[in-house]
């Protein structure tokens, strides 16, 4: 079964939403809220795109609003996928 | 609108930064240099195949990589138009020696001005729409095209939360954008990213300039752009501009800056509708009289005119007219240092300051290139093939934009 991880996370976001100055993806970010990090609302909407497009899990718009974290979009999508 | 303070009605604005991002120098230094050797950046367009299109040749920003000079969460988000402002402002503001984090947020303010908008990102994104679907076209898109997104992006990057703005009146907006930044200065602003881009060089962008017919439709880029010579057919479309930080001059001398000059006057006119069966006026007579009076000198003592240098025959003489109707036949110095650069719309009446700036600082004209035949109707004492030196005090700057705008700025020795 497909699994997707914090790195997968990692690697969208910067893909599509760039990397904030003060930001290392590497680093341990799964619990920081993506407004902390340097991620408005756009683009954790513009995060949720790209992750429906690659897995083709539908993620509703309010779905979106509960994303506060990576490690928080992560659960969300492998609960998608395990559904 | 918001009364002038009591204070500052006597303001008198300088710049003191210049930060530039044209076709052939990226940097003011690089740029400076070039524009005094005569060196051009106008080739044929490299971005896209334009082998089939009517226009080939254009003013390309080729040194300047999106990824190195825009930080990648502001790179996503904004067309390469953008990109090249947030660049530009960011040389500006470390010229002029400001620290944003160090001044009051509600006192910086940003005023640009954009011709074209984010065409490229909008290309991209209607290309997906086309393609892939509505679910692929990126968020982004809803900010990125919009005219105002570079002053919007500039204000959030640097916290300048003070007036914030954008004007769009093609070439002469470069220009109106620095009235409106000393409007700004006499009110609340302490200082003022001010200046312009435009880079439209993607097929959708250049399909919709070549519309206008009055675009260049040669190949070689040594012969595609010659103002007022009688070999003009057009102009060559340039991508980039300049940022310029203003402020005042008591504040800017009190904190240590050394201005390149002030902003001495301005006029603004519009031409009548054109009219069926007559010849089309031109108001720009009486925007450089404008200028000029408000800035309290008289034509004799302008040293250099930068000419709008539009490129096609019409426009060329109108302009040619209006110059000499003020300062006589030959009367002034005359220069179209954007034949190195093409037109740059927005950008271009924004790097015609910053280069009258560099002019003034270092006493010398730069050339016009290209033109070998001079238009005898045009009556114009063009300084040619090399720089002339100086001195020069005061400059004035023309700009003209599609539809009928006309704006002439005159700066002076700080």
């Amino acid at each position: 079964m497909t699994t997707f991880t914090l790195d997968d996370m990692r690697r969208i976001m910067g893909g599509c939403a760039g990397v904030p100055e003060s930001l290392d993806l590497a680093d341990d970010i799964g619990e920081i809220p993506f407004t902390d990090l340097g991620y408005d609302s756009l683009a954790v909407l513009e995060m949720a795109a790209r992750i429906q497009q690659e897995l083709g899990v539908r993620i509703p718009d309010d779905a979106v609003d509960e994303m506060k974290t990576p490690q928080a979009a992560v659960d969300y999508v492998n609960r998608r996928l395990a559904a | 609108m918001t009364e002038p303070r009591p204070d500052r009605r006597a303001t008198r604005p300088v710049v003191t930064g210049i930060g530039v991002t044209a076709p052939n120098g990226l940097g003011t230094h690089a740029y400076w240099q070039a524009t005094l050797d005569g060196k051009s950046g106008l080739g044929r367009i490299t971005r896209f195949d334009a082998t089939r299109y009517p226009v080939r040749v254009a003013g390309e920003v080729t040194e300047f990589d999106d990824t190195e000079h825009v930080p990648s969460r502001l790179a996503v988000q904004t067309d390469h138009w953008s990109h090249l402002g947030l660049a530009a402002a960011d040389m500006a503001l470390h010229d002029a020696g400001v620290k944003p984090g160090d001044l009051p947020e509600y006192e910086m303010a940003v005023v640009t001005a954009s011709s074209s908008g984010g065409t490229e990102f909008g290309q991209r994104e209607i290309e997906k729409l086309w393609s892939q679907g509505p679910q692929y076209v990126g968020v982004y898109q809803s900010i990125a095209w919009f005219y105002a997104a570079t002053t919007g992006q500039i204000s959030i990057r640097y916290g300048m939360r003070g007036p914030c703005g954008v004007i769009c009146a093609e070439q002469a907006g470069g220009l109106d954008v620095m009235a409106q930044a000393r409007r700004l200065l006499r009110q609340d602003a302490t200082i003022v990213v001010t200046g312009g881009t435009d880079a439209s060089l993607c097929p959708y962008g250049l399909v919709a300039q070549i519309a206008t017919g009055m675009l260049s439709p040669r190949d070689d880029p040594e012969r595609a752009y010659l103002p007022f010579d009688t070999d003009a057919c057009g102009y060559v479309p340039g991508e980039g501009g300049a940022m310029l930080i203003m402020e005042e001059e008591t504040a800017a001398r009190a904190r240590g800056a050394r201005p390149y000059g002030a902003i001495a006057g301005y006029g603004a006119t519009f031409d009548p509708r054109p009219e069926p069966g007559r010849q089309p006026r031109s108001n720009l007579g009486r925007a450089i009289t404008l200028a000029l009076r408000e800035a309290g000198v008289t034509p004799g003592d302008v040293d250099v005119v930068f000419a709008d240098a539009h490129g096609t025959p019409g426009h060329d003489l109108a302009e040619a007219h209006a110059i000499a109707t003020v300062f006589g036949p030959y009367g002034v110095p005359v220069t179209a240092p954007k034949t190195m650069t093409g037109r740059l719309y927005a950008g271009g009446a924004a790097l015609d300051v910053a280069t009258a700036l560099l002019s003034v600082r270092d006493g010398v004209i730069p050339p016009t290139v290209g033109v070998r035949a001079a238009d005898p109707a045009c009556e114009l004492d063009l300084v040619r093939a090399t720089p002339r030196d100086g001195p020069v005090r005061n400059a004035l700057v023309l700009a003209r934009g599609h539809g009928g705008f006309n704006a002439a700025l005159l700066v002076t020795a700080p």
